[in-house]
């Protein structure tokens, strides 16, 4: 957190940006994209969360290595439980 | 008593004693914060493993359970979440200025989208009550077996997508409502003109911890209401 | 004896006020860790009871001391007890506590009041966890399986998984707190490298308490809620996975035992330095190597569920990693043993502790090894091997590892000597009686005794009648402590600033500490350990 002051537009661009997303993830979840619905709603989602994380709480203008460091690494263990235990249920009726 | 120079000092709420300075106090706050957030990020990620496998078995079943929701309901909520994130910013930049008024307002606005968003989610699971989507014995997934003929739906793993949506939105709607507690706090001390340009961060942290549940369900609205709404062949 | 005390007329944290308040309402980090001793010390004998009911039902192999159902809640119990209300806060709560804000030099921890409330949660907790015994009790094993726990027992699983889920944040606030401490409170000139490793453990401790515990909370918390609301998250007959239990539970079971030993790695870094009066052999390794601790113990928790039903692919990449989580624990044995290499040796209570720790621990971590091979884990799981595996570790270990460091730091906190020959005495009784009582577990196991089995076949008994003799020993040895450190508070020898010659912060303010810690904000200027610069004690103080 710096003591950095943003502008006030700069939040409603911000958050414009997310009100279309949101409509954009609902109504792209009625086309037929195969496979590819479930990710290009992961991918709208995380760049809502990052729009959010980035700006929002400030970790683009904060000069605290650490907290970036503690935010990618919640993530990267949320990414190892969900990640090798998968390795389980994906092989698991193999044979 | 002692009459070490330690003991003597007097401080106020932005800089108390064992800290070295406002500047340690403040950093200390915020990386507390930020490792809190972390801790919440596995809390909600035992139900993401849960989902995550159960939606890989049984598939068919979380479409269809995805379907019965109502998908206006749940982009109006969001809508509304992001709303709050945005007063919550912005009462941030409002005291970071010194603007006492306009602070006050931003947080009763950001209670009021959160009281908005439970509201809302109050009325969805009255609908799934009265639709008998309520994991138990008076769960009865027949209109979804009969509206879904092409796909084939094993009622009792359909409990199971209802049972993870009423431990995900329940968890998430529980701390929405510890939010709002908060940020009821936060408001009072604001309205006394205990926040300044010099020390803010009680509001900074709980806006870290307003912004963080939003992003859980920023995740929630795709994983829960958009798993499968194609058109039916 | 002269007891006109320097130090009733010195002011320090314990004279500082009187009264329940100044107690029960205090953020001074030095009497919360006292609040801790005196809590735990006090599920360590509930659970220690739950031990001596085990150990007295099976002195024979037909079930006659209680009934089978009974027997069950008394092992699951005593795992819990020991467990979450007793190992998980010991050393961290009691020793971290107090020293964190003194080696570092900082005046306090970073959250005065969130230590206190990590005590009130633990004491919630234990409340509520001990109206769970009273009013029937919890019989899933300590490990809480699906869908015994949650269709089929008729114990008192709701209140239990509530009890732990609360102790649970106990133990996040604490870690919490301890990371924000060492990062942001480090004293003037207090570098990374210079940190004693004990605080290098109890960081990488935090770490696992920070990420680990929240999964235990939500997986208990949906345990609780298929009871409480009949929701189908583990239910078979809703096509709910057992497993899926597993993993969540074990994510957080397994970096638990990291929590548990590396703080007792951290007392042993400093026992071994101070009682050989040299730096520790490889500073850097055992520093990383508490950090790889942390990272790798993540990485292996299905080897629990060899048997369960994993595939075999994940079990085999479990099996590799749970090989490689070795590597790290071995490297500080290495490292102390080279310490001791043409070191100055004593042979005082704490330093007696920390020998046996190195072959106690070495011996439970080298089966664990046997554990992590699958052939072998097909033999011996769900035996007696494994109970005697993780009893070393956990008991000859840690507990271990927590006795030396209260005699260690005893003259710190509490500003008395304890006396030295009763000291050396338990902490042989608790060694030999230790091993008598386990070392049989492991030839039981191998020869096929199952654990959890209340009755067992006749050609088992000698074994296990040896085991219970052992406990007994092991009890002698733990009662003692408890009153010759009462004792000491009173009569002991009054403890100088820093009686061992130890290197470290913590011993450059008097004993007890002010309130503050330090008349002065200290400024480090030399590198931790620097006994060459530090005059030995003329003798080791010994009180008869």
């Amino acid at each position: 957190m710096s003591e950095h002051v943003m502008s006030s537009k700069f939040y409603y661009t911000i958050w414009i940006v997310l009100l279309c997303l949101t409509v954009i993830t609902a109504a792209v979840s009625f086309v037929d994209l195969g496979p590819f619905n479930t990710i290009v709603a992961l991918v709208i989602a995380t760049v809502k969360a990052l729009l959010v994380i980035l700006f929002f709480m400030h970790v683009k203008y904060t000069s605290e290595r650490l907290t970036k460091i503690v935010i990618v690494s919640a993530i990267f263990w949320l990414l190892l439980l969900l990640g090798l235990s998968m390795a389980d249920y994906a092989t698991r009726f193999l044979s | 008593m002692s009459d070490s120079p330690i003991a003597v000092e007097q401080h106020g709420p932005e800089h108390l004693h064992h800290f070295a300075d406002a500047e340690q106090q403040r950093d200390a706050a915020s990386l507390g914060m930020w490792l809190f957030l972390a801790t919440e990020i596995m809390f909600f990620g035992g139900m993401f493993l849960a989902y995550l496998v159960y939606r890989y078995w049984y598939y068919n079943e979380f479409a269809a359970g995805s379907r019965s929701l109502d998908i206006s309901l749940g982009t109006i909520n969001t809508a509304v979440l992001i709303c709050s994130s945005l007063t919550v910013a912005l009462g941030v930049r409002a005291a970071q200025m010194g603007n006492r008024k306009l602070l006050v307002i931003l947080l009763l606005l950001t209670i009021v989208f959160g009281f908005a968003f439970l509201g809302i989610k109050g009325v969805e699971w009255y609908q799934k009550f009265e639709e008998h989507h309520i994991p138990g014995r008076s769960f009865n997934a027949g209109d979804l077996i009969k509206e879904y003929p092409q796909i084939h739906i094993d009622p009792q793993h359909e409990q199971i997508y209802f049972s993870l949506y009423f431990a995900m939105t329940g968890l998430h709607a529980l701390h929405m409502i510890i939010g709002v507690g908060i940020f009821v706090f936060l408001t009072y001390h604001a309205w006394k003109g205990r926040y300044t340009p010099k020390y803010h961060t009680p509001i900074e942290i709980g806006g870290l911890y307003w912004h963080f549940v939003d992003i859980v369900w920023i995740y929630l609205f795709p994983l829960l209401y958009l798993i499968d709404r194609k058109p039916l062949r | 004896m002269a007891t006109v005390a320097v130090s009733a007329e010195r002011e320090h944290y314990l004279n500082k006020e009187y009264g329940i308040r100044s107690w029960l309402l205090t953020t001074d980090h030095k009497r919360i860790a006292l609040l801790y001793l005196v809590s735990i010390t006090f599920f360590f004998f509930i659970g220690g009871f739950f031990a001596l009911l085990i150990r007295l039902e099976l002195l024979t192999p037909a079930g006659d001391l209680v009934q089978a159902d009974t027997y069950n809640k008394l092992f699951s119990m005593h795992g819990q007890v020991m467990i979450f209300f007793f190992l998980i806060p010991s050393i961290p709560a009691v020793l971290g506590n107090f020293l964190v804000p003194l080696m570092i030099g900082a005046k306090d921890l970073a959250f005065p009041r969130i230590n206190l409330l990590s005590w009130y949660l633990l004491v919630i907790a234990g409340v509520i966890y001990i109206h769970c015994i009273a009013t029937g009790g919890v019989d899933t094993g300590w490990t809480f399986y699906t869908p015994f726990s949650t269709a089929f027992s008729n114990t008192r699983v709701i209140e239990a998984g509530i009890a732990i889920f609360i102790v649970g944040f106990s133990s996040i606030l604490t870690g919490l707190n301890f990371v924000v401490t060492i990062h942001r409170m480090r004293a003037p000139g207090m570098t990374w490298s210079r940190l004693p490793l004990f605080i290098w453990a109890h960081y990488a401790t935090s770490i696992i308490q920070l990420l680990g515990t929240p999964v235990l909370a939500i997986t208990l918390l949906l345990v609780v809620f298929e009871r409480a609301f009949n929701l189908g998250i583990f239910d078979p007959t809703r096509g709910g996975d057992p497993l899926l239990f597993q993993h969540l539970f074990w994510f957080y079971s397994h970096p638990a035992v990291y929590i548990m030993i590396l703080p007792a790695m951290a007392v042993e870094s400093e026992v071994v330095a101070c009682f050989t009066r040299k730096r520790i052999f490889g500073y850097n390794f055992v520093a990383m190597s508490s950090i790889a601790i942390a990272v790798f113990g993540f990485l292996v928790w299905a080897h629990h569920m060899f048997v369960a039903g994993i595939s075999l692919y994940s079990a085999l990449i479990f099996s590799i990693l749970s090989y490689l989580v070795a590597v790290p624990s071995a490297i500080k044995v290495f490292n102390w043993t080279a310490t001791m290499y043409k070191g100055s040796i004593s042979f005082t209570t704490p330093m007696l502790y920390a020998l046996g720790f190195i072959g106690l621990f070495t011996m439970g971590g080298l089966t664990g090894l046997f554990l992590s091979a699958l052939g072998i884990d097909v033999h011996v799981h769900d035996t007696y091997f494994v109970i005697a595996h993780f009893h070393y570790i956990m008991v000859g270990g840690a507990v271990m590892g927590y006795l030396g460091g209260l005699h260690f730091w005893w003259p710190k906190i509490s500003g008395r000597m304890y006396p030295e020959a009763w000291g050396r005495l338990a902490a042989l009784l608790v060694f030999a009686g230790f091993n008598l009582t386990f070392f049989p577990q492991f030839i039981l196991g191998y020869m096929g005794m199952p654990r959890r089995y209340w009755q067992y076949p006749p050609e088992f008994q000698v074994l296990n009648v040896l085991s219970t003799a052992g406990s007994t020993i092991l009890a002698v040895g733990y009662v003692l402590p408890m009153v010759y450190f009462l004792w000491s508070m009173r009569y002991g020898k009054i403890a100088s600033d820093n009686p061992w010659g130890a290197a470290g912060l913590e011993w450059k303010t008097s004993s007890p500490p002010p309130t503050f810690n330090f008349d002065e904000t200290p400024e480090v200027t030399w590198e931790a350990y620097n006994y060459e610069e530090i005059p030995a004690p003329a003798e080791v103080p010994v009180e008869r």
